[in-house]
C-alpha cells in the first residue's frame, strides 16, 4: 500500500519538478554563477573574475542612482498605497452607520469596488503610455486640469524635471496598485465580526478610534502581506520607467531603477556577468526586505473566540 | 553614430526580459552550461566555384535570413531572397522579419546555431563590437572581392559608397555591411519658409538672427525630440566637427585627454545653449517623444527640428500635403570652419552580417551579393524612401522633396562626410553624452559643466581596462 502511494507521488511530481528545475531553478543558479564571470552574452568563453563585478557596483554612478531611487520608492510607495487603500476600504465597508448602530459601506460601495479594481486590469505598458499622455506638457491632461482650476502656473513638463519625474512615476505605481489593495482590505474588514464593531460604537468610540483600536488590529496580517508585495513592486518599476521617462531613466538619472541599469548593462553594453551581479544583489535586497518587513511588523494576533 | 531610422520601440516588460533571460539560461543548461556553445568556426559546407557561383554555394542547401523589420520595411530583403532563389533554384530561403533582434538571436548565437544572414538593427540589437570580439562574425572580405551581380568585371567592393566598408571594419576585418546611407541635418518646411520669406542660414549667427525673426511670427523657432537627447547631440557634434576638423573627431573617438574640452566642442555646446538662453526652443520640448516633437513640427508649431535622413519616411503618414520638408546641413559655427558648409555627419545603417557559426555561410555571403545589387537597391529607394549605399541606385528613381534634398546634400558634401565612432565603440560614453546634452538643453548645465561632465565619463572609459579600446 505505502509503496504504491510513494510511486504515485513521485510520478505526479516528477514532471512539474523537472519543469520547475529547468525553467526556474536553473536560470537562478546560472545567474549566480555568471555574476562571478565577465560573460558578454555572446561568446563561448566566460572568465571567472571573482568578486570584481560586485565591487564595481559600488562605484557605478548609475547603479547607485538606481539604488537611491528604488530606496525612495520603497519609502513612499508601500506606505502611501496602504494608507490610501485602508482609507477607501474602511469607507466601503464601514463608512455608514445607521440610527440603530448598524454599520455598513457608503452608498454605492459595490460600484466603487469595481471601479477601484479597473487599473488592475490594464497592463503596465498601457498604463505607462496613458500616463505619458497625461503628463505631456503641451496638451496633457494634468496641465489642462491645473489650467482649468486656475492653477495653470503650477503646470510643468512633469517627466522632464529631475525633481518631479520620480514622484510622477511613483504616482502611477500608487494609482495602479491602490485598487487591488482596497479590494483586499475590504474583504479582510468584512470578516471582522459586526457585533464587535457595533459594541465599540455603542460604547461611544468614534470612527477613528474604532478604526485604530478594532479594524486595524483585525486586518494587520493582510496589511503585512500587502507591505511585502508593495515593497517588491517598489524595488522593480522597470517597465514604467522604461516606457514613460526621458532617456529612459532620466532626466539625468533621476528615475533610474535597478531593473533598468541591469537591462542596459546586459542588452546594451553586453556585460551579462556584471548585470547578473546586479540581479543577484537585487535578489538579496528583496529577500532581506521581505524578512525585515515580516519581522518589524510582527504583532500579536487578534483572536476572536 | 547609431542611426535611429525606425523608432519602433517595442517596449519590453519585465516579463519579456525575464523570459529572455530564462530562455538564455535554459539554452545554456540544455547544452551543459552557458558557455558550452563553443566558438570554433564550423566546417563550411561548400559547393563548386563556377562563374555563375563565384562564392561556391553548396546547391540544394537552404538559407535562413533574419532581418530587422523596422521603418524600412522588409520588401527589399524579400526581393533579395527572390533574386537568390533565382540563382539557386534548388534552395529555399526562410526569410523572417522581426523586432528586438538581439533578444531573439542571442540564445542562438550562444548555442552555436545562428541564422545564415542577420540584419542586426533597431532597438535591442546585439552589440556588434561584442559579437566581433567573440568571433561570431564571418569575414566579408571575399564577398567584397567577388564579382558583383550587375557586372562580373566589377567586384562588389567597387559598387558601394565610400565609407561603407570602413564602417563595417572592426579590428582590421570587415565584419558587417550597412545597407542604408544615413546623414544628419536640420529639417524645415520649404512651403513655410517661402510663405514667410525666410532662407536657411549659412552660419550659426544667422541662425540666431533668423530665430528672432521666426519668433516674431508666433512660431517657435526650434523643437527637438527631448525624450531622446541624442537627437540634439547630432547637430552639436556636427558643428564641432565642421569647425574643428576631422582631427577633433578623432581626438574624441580615441578618448584623448580633454577631447571634450577642445575649443570647438565647447563653442558648439555654447551655440546650442544659446537656443535655450535666448528662448528659441518650443516650450515643453524636453519632455516630448520623437513622435510628439516631430508631429508638432509637422503641424507648423516649430520651424526647425534636428533629425537624420529617415525623417521623411517616418513622417509620411502625418506630414500635411504641401509641407515639402527638406534637410539642410548644420550651419557653420565660425567664419573659418575647417570643413565647408556642405559637410555632413553621415554613416550607414542596417547592418547585415554573416555569423561565423552559420550552417550555410557561403549562401549567406551570396545572399548579400544579391542584396547589394542595383536592382534590389533601387527597390529599396522606392519602398523605403531612403538612400541605399549602392552607387547609382537612385538614378531614375522619382524622389520626394526630402529624399531629393538628402541626395543633393550627399552629392554636394562629396568627400566631406564624417562620422563619430565613439557611440559604436563605447556605449556607456554615448549615454553620458546624451544625459549631459539633455541637461544642457534644459539649461540645468552650462557648456563648461557639460564638457567637464562628459570628459569625466570619457576618462572613466579610457581608464577601464575591461573595455576593449579602438583607434582610428
Amino acid at each position: 500500500m505505502r509503496h504504491g502511494k510513494n510511486r504515485f507521488l513521485v510520478g505526479a511530481l516528477a514532471a512539474p519538478l523537472l519543469l520547475y528545475g529547468v525553467f526556474v531553478v536553473s536560470p537562478y543558479a546560472q545567474a549566480f554563477y555568471l555574476a562571478f564571470t565577465d560573460w558578454n552574452g555572446l561568446s563561448g568563453q566566460a572568465e571567472a573574475v571573482g568578486l570584481a563585478n560586485f565591487t564595481a557596483l559600488w562605484s557605478d554612478r548609475l547603479f547607485l542612482a538606481a539604488l537611491r531611487n528604488n530606496g525612495l520608492m520603497l519609502l513612499a510607495v508601500p506606505l502611501l498605497t496602504i494608507v490610501l487603500a485602508l482609507f477607501f476600504a474602511a469607507l466601503l465597508t464601514m463608512g455608514r452607520s445607521d440610527r440603530h448602530g448598524g454599520i455598513g459601506g457608503i452608498q454605492g460601495s459595490g460600484a466603487y469596488r469595481i471601479v477601484y479594481f479597473f487599473p488592475q486590469l490594464l497592463s503596465v505598458a498601457i498604463l505607462a503610455v496613458l500616463f505619458q499622455f497625461i503628463y505631456t506638457p503641451k496638451n496633457g491632461l494634468l496641465n489642462g486640469l491645473l489650467e482649468a482650476i486656475g492653477l495653470g502656473s503650477l503646470g510643468r513638463a512633469w517627466l522632464a524635471e529631475p525633481a518631479w519625474a520620480l514622484p510622477a512615476v511613483m504616482a502611477v505605481m500608487i494609482w495602479a496598485a491602490v485598487g487591488f489593495y482596497v479590494v483586499l482590505f475590504a474583504a479582510a474588514m468584512e470578516s471582522i465580526p459586526r457585533d464587535v464593531l457595533e459594541a465599540a460604537r455603542l460604547d461611544g468610540a468614534g470612527r477613528l478610534t474604532t478604526f485604530r483600536r478594532i479594524t486595524l488590529p483585525f486586518v494587520w496580517d493582510t496589511v503585512q502581506v500587502a507591505y511585502v508585495y508593495l515593497g517588491i513592486l517598489a524595488l522593480d518599476g522597470f517597465a514604467l520607467v522604461q516606457i514613460m521617462t526621458v532617456g529612459p531613466g532620466g532626466p539625468d538619472n533621476s528615475t533610474e531603477v535597478i531593473g533598468l541599469t541591469l537591462y542596459r548593462s546586459a542588452f546594451t553594453y553586453g556585460k551579462f556577468g556584471y548585470a547578473s551581479a546586479m540581479g543577484v544583489t537585487l535578489f538579496f535586497l528583496t529577500l532581506s526586505l521581505t524578512m525585515l518587513a515580516l519581522r518589524a511588523t510582527r504583532r500579536e494576533r487578534v483572536e476572536v473566540a | 553614430m547609431t542611426p535611429r531610422p525606425s523608432h519602433a520601440r517595442i517596449n519590453p516588460t519585465r516579463r519579456t526580459l525575464l523570459g529572455g533571460a530564462t530562455a538564455a539560461g535554459a539554452a545554456g543548461l540544455l547544452s551543459g552550461c552557458v558557455t558550452a556553445g563553443g566558438s570554433d568556426e564550423s566546417d563550411e559546407a561548400t559547393g563548386a566555384v563556377t562563374e555563375a557561383n563565384p562564392l561556391g554555394v553548396p546547391e540544394g542547401t537552404d538559407l535562413e535570413v533574419v532581418m530587422f523589420n523596422g521603418g524600412y520595411g522588409e520588401a527589399y530583403t524579400q526581393h533579395a531572397a527572390e533574386v537568390y532563389e533565382g540563382l539557386h533554384p534548388e534552395a529555399t530561403v526562410d526569410h523572417q522579419g522581426i523586432q528586438r533582434v538581439g533578444e531573439t538571436l542571442q540564445p542562438r548565437f550562444v548555442a552555436g546555431e545562428p541564422p545564415d544572414v542577420v540584419d542586426n538593427t533597431g532597438a535591442g540589437r546585439l552589440d556588434i563590437a561584442q559579437l566581433a570580439a567573440s568571433d561570431q562574425l564571418h569575414d566579408l572580405t571575399e564577398l567584397l572581392d567577388a564579382p558583383s551581380l550587375d557586372d562580373p568585371a566589377v567586384p562588389v567592393r567597387d559598387t558601394l559608397l565610400p565609407g561603407v566598408v570602413e564602417d563595417g571594419t572592426l579590428d582590421g576585418a570587415v565584419r558587417f555591411l550597412n545597407y542604408s546611407s544615413v546623414v544628419w541635418g536640420i529639417w524645415y518646411s520649404t512651403s513655410l519658409f517661402d510663405a514667410n520669406g525666410w532662407t536657411y542660414p549659412d552660419t550659426w549667427d544667422d541662425m540666431l538672427a533668423l530665430c528672432e525673426e521666426i519668433k516674431q511670427s508666433g512660431i517657435a523657432p526650434w523643437t527637438w525630440q527631448g525624450k531622446y537627447p541624442e537627437y540634439m547631440v547630432d547637430p552639436l557634434q556636427a558643428m564641432a566637427a565642421k569647425s574643428g576638423g576631422i582631427d577633433l573627431v578623432k581626438a574624441v573617438d580615441n578618448l584623448e585627454p580633454d577631447a571634450w574640452r577642445q575649443d570647438a566642442v565647447l563653442a558648439a555646446a555654447e551655440a546650442v545653449h544659446r537656443l535655450v538662453t535666448d528662448g528659441h526652443i518650443m516650450e515643453g520640448s524636453e519632455a516630448l517623444s520623437h513622435t510628439e516633437a516631430q508631429n508638432s513640427w509637422n503641424n507648423g508649431e516649430a520651424a526647425f527640428i534636428p533629425c537624420g535622413s529617415w525623417l521623411e519616411g517616418e513622417q509620411q503618414e502625418v506630414s500635411p500635403e504641401g509641407f515639402d520638408m527638406v534637410m539642410a546641413p548644420v550651419p557653420d559655427l565660425t567664419a573659418s570652419d575647417a570643413m565647408p558648409f556642405g559637410a555632413l555627419q553621415g554613416t550607414s545603417s542596417e547592418s547585415f552580417l554573416v555569423p561565423s557559426q552559420a550552417a550555410n555561410t557561403r549562401g549567406g555571403l551570396d545572399y548579400l551579393r544579391c542584396l547589394f545589387s542595383t536592382e534590389v537597391a533601387r527597390g529599396f529607394a522606392e519602398t523605403a524612401k531612403a538612400l541605399p549605399v549602392v552607387l547609382g541606385a537612385t538614378e531614375g528613381v522619382e524622389m520626394t522633396s526630402g529624399l531629393a534634398s538628402v541626395a543633393d546634400a550627399v552629392g554636394s558634401a562629396g568627400e566631406h562626410i564624417f562620422g563619430y565612432k565613439y557611440r559604436l565603440w563605447y556605449a556607456p560614453l554615448a549615454k553620458a553624452v546624451d544625459d549631459a546634452t539633455g541637461e544642457l538643453l534644459t539649461g540645468r548645465l552650462d557648456p563648461e559643466e557639460w564638457g567637464d561632465r562628459i570628459q569625466a565619463a570619457a576618462d572613466e572609459v579610457a581608464d577601464d581596462d575591461s573595455v576593449t579600446k579602438y583607434q582610428r
